[in-house]
Formats: C-alpha cells, sequence, structure tokens
C-alpha cells in the first residue's frame, strides 16, 4: 500500500495513453466491477431492486448528460425529454412485436434524431440562453407527450411495457433485470472512459474550452456540437427505456418531467462536470440519501416520541434533495469526483505529501 | 369575428401578463445586478405568499401589517441567501450558479411545504370577485389590481434607480470592475439586489396566491416569468412590464385559436414557443443590451 506510484514510468506514448495509468487504479476498479457481478449474490434482493438497480441506470444517464455538459460543455435542461423519446419508442416497438434487442437500438436512433433539434439551439446561442432554450423545448416535449393518446397510451396516460426478453431469453426476475442494468452500465463506463483518450473526447474538450480557439485548430464545433447531442441522445433512450422496462414497468409522462431533467442535471454536476466516478457518486447521493434521510427523520421521531405531521415527513426528501444540492455546491463546486480525486491524489503518494502530476 | 370577445381576451391577457411581469421583474433585478439568472424566484414567490399567510393566520395579524413584514422578512431572507450561497459561487461557470439556484428553489419550496403542508390556501384579499363591466367587456377585478401594483412597482423602481443606491446599483449592472474602483461595495449592492427581488416576491406571491391559490403550483410562475423576462431583455425593467403585456395578450388569444385545434391546453405551449423563438431570433430581447456572445 506504500507509495503506488513506485515503479510507474511511462516512457512511450501507448503506455501513457492507457485507461488506467496506474495498476492501483485498475485493481480497484477491476475489484469494484467483480463486486458488481456478484451483488445479487450479496445484497437482499429487495435492496437489489430498489437500490442497486435504478443507481446503476440512472448512472448511464448520467453520464450521457455528463458527455454533453461536462465535455462538450453545452447545458442542457431537456435530458429527460431525450429519455421520453427513447422509453416511448422502444416500448412501442416492442409491443409491436420487434425484438427487444433491436427496439433498444430503436429507441436509442429515434433519440438521437430528436436530441439533435436540442443541438441546433445550441448551434445559435450558449450557457444560459441554451439553458432556457432547452427548458422550452422539455416544456414542449412534455405538452406532446401528454396531448397525443397515440404515444402515451390512451386514457389512463400509462403504457405496459412488454416482458423484457433479450438474446431470445425472457427476463423476469429481480437477479435478471440487475445484470441488465449492470451490462449498460458498464457498457456506457467503458465508453466513456475511452472518450477521454480518442480525438473525438479531445475535440469536444476543445469546444468547451473555447469554440473559436477550437475552430483554429480544425475542430468544426458545429458538427462535434451535433455529434455530441446525438451520442448522449442515444444514451439517454436507451437508459430510459431500460428504466421503463426494468424498473417502472410502466411508462408515464411524469416520470420524464422537468423536475427529472433537473434531477439529472444535479446528478452531474453534484458529481462533478466530467468527471466519470463522480456521476456514480452524485446519481447515489442525489438517488438515495433523501430516502435515507427520511428513514432517519422517522426512526429519530418515533425514538423521542414526537409525532410529525405526514405532509411534513412526505417533504423532508425534497427539502433535503435541494439542500444537498447548494451545499455540495459550496464546500466544492467541482463536485463529489473532485473530492475523491484529491482523497485518491493523497492516497497515491502516501506515506510521502507530494503528488506529481 | 367577434371584436368584442377578441378585445375582451386581450385585455385581460394584457393585465394577466401584467402579472407575469410582477414575477419578472424580480428576475431581472438579480440579472442585471449581477447576471445571475435566478431560477429560484419561483420559490422565493411561494415562500413570501407562506410568510404573509404565517403572520395572518398564524400570528393573527390583519393582512395590512402582515403584508409590509413579510416584505421585511423576505428583504432579510433575501439578503441571506446572496450572502451565504451566491456570493461564494460568484465568477465559477454559469452551469454551477443555474444548479445553485435550482437547488435553492427546491429547497425553499421543500421546505415550504415541509413546514406549511401542502394543502392549498386562500389569501382572502377582500377584493371582490364580481367581474368589472367596461362597455361589453368583462374585466377580473383582482387582475386590475395586480397590474396596478405591478405598475406601481415598475414606476417605484424607476425612480429608486434615480436615487444614490439606485445609480450605485445600475454602475454595477453596467460594469462592476470599474464600479469597485470607484469605492462602490458590490457586494452590498447585489445583496441588495437579492432582497428587492425577494420583496418583489411577496407581492407577486400575495397576488398570484390570491387568484390561484398559495400552494406548490405557485412556483410554477417560473416559466412564465422567465419567458418575460427573456423577451423584455434579461436586464431591463421596461422591458419585462412590455413583454409581460405582450406574453399575456399573445397566450390569451393564441390559446383562445388554438384550443379548439389541439384539445385544450396550449398556453404552455404558447410560452415555450414565444421563449425559444425569442433565443432564436433576438436573445438580448426586446430592449436588452446586445453583449450576448452568439455562437
Amino acid at each position: 500500500m506504500f507509495y503506488r506510484l513506485s515503479g510507474v514510468h511511462h516512457a512511450d506514448y501507448v503506455s501513457d495513453s492507457r485507461i488506467f495509468k496506474v495498476p492501483a487504479d485498475r485493481n480497484l476498479t477491476a475489484f469494484i466491477f467483480l463486486i458488481g457481478l456478484a451483488a445479487p449474490f450479496i445484497i437482499p434482493s429487495l435492496y437489489l431492486n430498489s437500490y442497486m438497480l435504478p443507481w446503476l441506470i440512472w448512472t448511464a444517464a448520467a453520464l450521457g448528460l455528463n458527455l454533453v455538459t461536462g465535455w462538450a460543455g453545452q447545458l442542457h435542461l431537456g435530458y429527460a425529454a431525450v429519455m421520453a423519446v427513447g422509453a416511448y419508442s422502444s416500448i412501442h416497438a416492442a409491443r409491436f412485436g420487434v425484438p427487444w434487442e433491436f427496439a433498444l437500438i430503436i429507441g436509442g436512433l429515434t433519440s438521437s434524431v430528436i436530441g439533435s433539434l436540442f443541438a441546433f439551439a445550441a448551434l445559435r446561442v450558449k450557457g444560459l440562453y441554451l439553458a432556457l432554450t432547452t427548458l422550452a423545448m422539455q416544456f414542449v416535449m412534455d405538452w406532446v407527450l401528454t396531448h397525443s393518446p397515440a404515444i402515451s397510451g390512451g386514457s389512463h396516460a400509462s403504457l405496459q411495457s412488454p416482458t423484457l426478453a433479450l438474446l431470445g431469453q425472457e427476463i423476469t426476475t429481480d437477479t435478471g433485470f440487475y445484470y441488465v442494468a449492470f451490462g449498460w452500465c458498464v457498457l456506457v463506463t467503458i465508453f466513456m472512459l475511452n472518450l477521454k483518450r480518442t480525438g473525438l473526447g479531445r475535440a469536444l474538450v476543445a469546444v468547451r474550452e473555447k469554440d473559436f480557439a477550437a475552430a483554429i485548430l480544425g475542430v468544426n464545433s458545429f458538427y462535434y456540437k451535433i455529434l455530441a447531442f446525438a451520442t448522449s441522445s442515444f444514451i439517454a433512450g436507451v437508459s430510459g427505456a431500460l428504466l421503463v422496462a426494468t424498473f417502472f414497468f410502466l411508462a408515464a409522462p411524469e416520470q420524464f418531467s422537468v423536475a427529472v431533467s433537473i434531477q439529472v442535471l444535479a446528478m452531474v454536476i453534484v458529481g462533478g462536470l466530467g468527471s466519470i466516478i463522480g456521476s456514480y457518486f452524485g446519481v447515489a447521493l442525489i438517488l438515495l440519501v433523501p430516502g435515507i434521510v427520511n428513514g432517519l427523520v422517522v426512526t429519530l421521531s418515533d425514538g423521542l416520541g414526537m409525532q410529525i405531521n405526514v405532509e411534513t415527513l412526505a417533504h423532508i426528501p425534497n427539502a433535503v434533495y435541494g439542500a444537498l444540492i447548494v451545499i455540495i455546491l459550496l464546500i466544492e463546486p467541482l463536485g463529489l469526483g473532485k473530492l475523491y480525486g484529491n482523497i485518491r491524489d493523497y492516497l497515491m503518494v502516501w506515506p510521502f505529501d507530494q503528488f506529481k502530476k | 369575428m367577434d371584436w368584442v370577445f377578441l378585445s375582451e381576451l386581450a385585455i385581460n391577457g394584457a393585465l394577466t401578463g401584467l402579472l407575469y411581469s410582477l414575477f419578472a421583474i424580480g428576475l431581472v433585478l438579480i440579472y442585471k445586478a449581477s447576471s445571475v439568472p435566478n431560477l429560484a424566484q419561483g420559490g422565493l414567490t411561494m415562500v413570501g405568499a407562506y410568510v404573509v399567510l404565517a403572520l395572518a393566520r398564524d400570528v393573527g395579524l390583519p393582512l395590512w401589517l402582515a403584508i409590509p413584514l413579510a416584505a421585511v422578512v423576505m428583504f432579510g431572507l433575501g439578503f441571506g441567501i446572496e450572502r451565504v450561497a451566491l456570493r461564494r459561487l460568484a465568477g465559477r461557470p454559469v452551469v454551477m450558479i443555474l444548479m445553485l439556484t435550482l437547488g435553492l428553489d427546491i429547497f425553499l419550496r421543500g421546505t415550504t411545504l415541509a413546514i406549511w403542508g401542502g394543502t392549498s390556501r386562500s389569501m382572502e384579499l377582500g377584493v371582490s370577485y364580481d367581474p368589472l363591466f367596461l362597455g361589453d367587456i368583462f374585466i377580473s377585478r383582482i387582475h386590475l389590481v395586480g397590474a396596478g401594483v405591478a405598475l406601481a412597482l415598475f414606476v417605484g423602481f424607476m425612480l429608486f434607480f434615480q436615487t444614490r443606491t439606485g445609480i450605485k446599483l445600475r454602475a454595477i449592472a453596467d460594469d462592476y470592475m470599474a464600479s469597485w474602483s470607484v469605492g462602490i461595495s458590490v457586494e452590498r449592492g447585489v445583496g441588495l439586489s437579492w432582497a428587492l427581488a425577494s420583496v418583489v416576491a411577496v407581492a407577486a406571491g400575495v397576488i398570484w396566491g390570491e387568484i390561484q391559490g398559495v400552494d406548490q403550483a405557485l412556483s410554477l410562475l417560473l416559466l412564465k416569468g422567465l419567458t418575460v423576462a427573456v423577451l423584455g431583455g434579461l436586464d431591463s425593467i421596461l422591458g419585462a412590464v412590455i413583454a409581460g403585456i405582450i406574453l399575456g395578450v399573445v397566450e390569451n388569444v393564441g390559446a383562445d385559436f388554438l384550443d379548439p385545434l389541439v384539445g385544450g391546453g396550449s398556453r404552455e405551449l404558447i410560452v415555450a414557443a414565444v421563449l425559444i423563438l425569442t433565443v432564436m431570433i433576438r436573445p438580448h430581447g426586446l430592449f436588452g443590451r446586445h453583449d450576448i456572445e452568439r455562437v
């Protein structure tokens, strides 16, 4: 455990552009991956189904938003609408009889097309104005969803998802659902890890930092912005479809409302813009902590014999969720990923205290 | 074409629009001073209305006393929010500031509802619900009162910006570096703009609370307020008033034409469309400054 940088020397470009430059990082990742694989046998099925599964799918979705907001630097307040497009088109395709593998891809591609519409706003304005435009687009999409029974599924405005089946196997058990979510999340993570190392990722970062400077370098910022929106929308679409297929089982417009868009953005920003491990932390914090705090409040009030109003209890998670966003931003504006990075850098060279970049 | 009906729609639309302006003035005040888009204005409006109600119902003060007292409380709250939260993020990328105000909005809403509950309450301002007849045209009294308040606030702020403090705020809006160098306390100015926006939120909360009841829906005014503020130019109070009237008329008349075509509920759609079109065609709005960076 001493000085884990010991013996790490990058003498050529190939070794310097590896995903994991330090063996310690690779070993930790492999360890976490194994835990993820073994989770159904370690974690009780209730927790697996109600905490781990949404955590993994939302992480995949948050990574998609991180691609467009963290890497390409384009604000996006309509992400849930893009997820909705993917979810609804996949489920309609699956109900029509298309095999799920293709239905998911159809959902992703439809999302890509619709999501690229958001990019046209990004070609005109940026920053605050882009955020407002995407917010307005989210409202338009919400409106279309709730006002077209053909899409949202008739009078009850809910659409039953057919049983998920992949590679000819019907998936009905909690373990099965978990592995689907796990697989998708790992896929997206691998994609994002590699994105950093490719020309595409570097071009996106160049566009984020200064688009005209990128243009001078020969990076076509229009092209890369559209590409960023299309790619992130594909991830959003498949994540949305999987979320409905493995977790909600019913698609309803309010699952993809403005509040959800804000929630995903909160996950990304609390986690840290452009940080992959941060997205995992951010999603965990935003998704799980309000519920845990509520549980604590209930236990505490029971223990102290206090009577807390039901309505108060119902709204405490929301207040906690808002407070979490504010507190994290005030403590560390670069997010939990940065906090993790600080600790990692410290441990990397422990017992010395210098981390040479 | 029924001209009486159309003018009734237009006049009531304009009055409603002025109520949106009431909300948007708060956004503009903060944006003008610190270029911060305050997405927590909806939450502030809600808190303002609930504080008035708490003072009037729970403490038992008469409404004419409760409203100014609530304004004082909110003045302090606005100042505090700027001091504790916004100041520490000054100079950070806009995405973090946006997220901070969104987080504040969620926090304010959650806390308000946790304390006072989500059941809709009524404001009971004592304005009669009988419509006012102007020839053949119905006009809602409370909308008229609200529009009056909005215009009064507008005139008040115009006068305020002529005072010494107001001139300081204008200087900060113009160039905060230059203001700093001549000894204006930029921090205090920005804090003051938050405090004033919170006071405006009380006014908006009271009027809108009377119209639609005091509940969570008050924070949904945000999209309309934002649209008005952007259409008017984010840093122009005059723009907010005029854009409010425009949006109100377009929304009311447009909804009347569109609703039968799409089966109701087209107001949201019109507002969103106005916002998108404004940003696409003229991002600096009607009266805003032309320094928006286009891509």
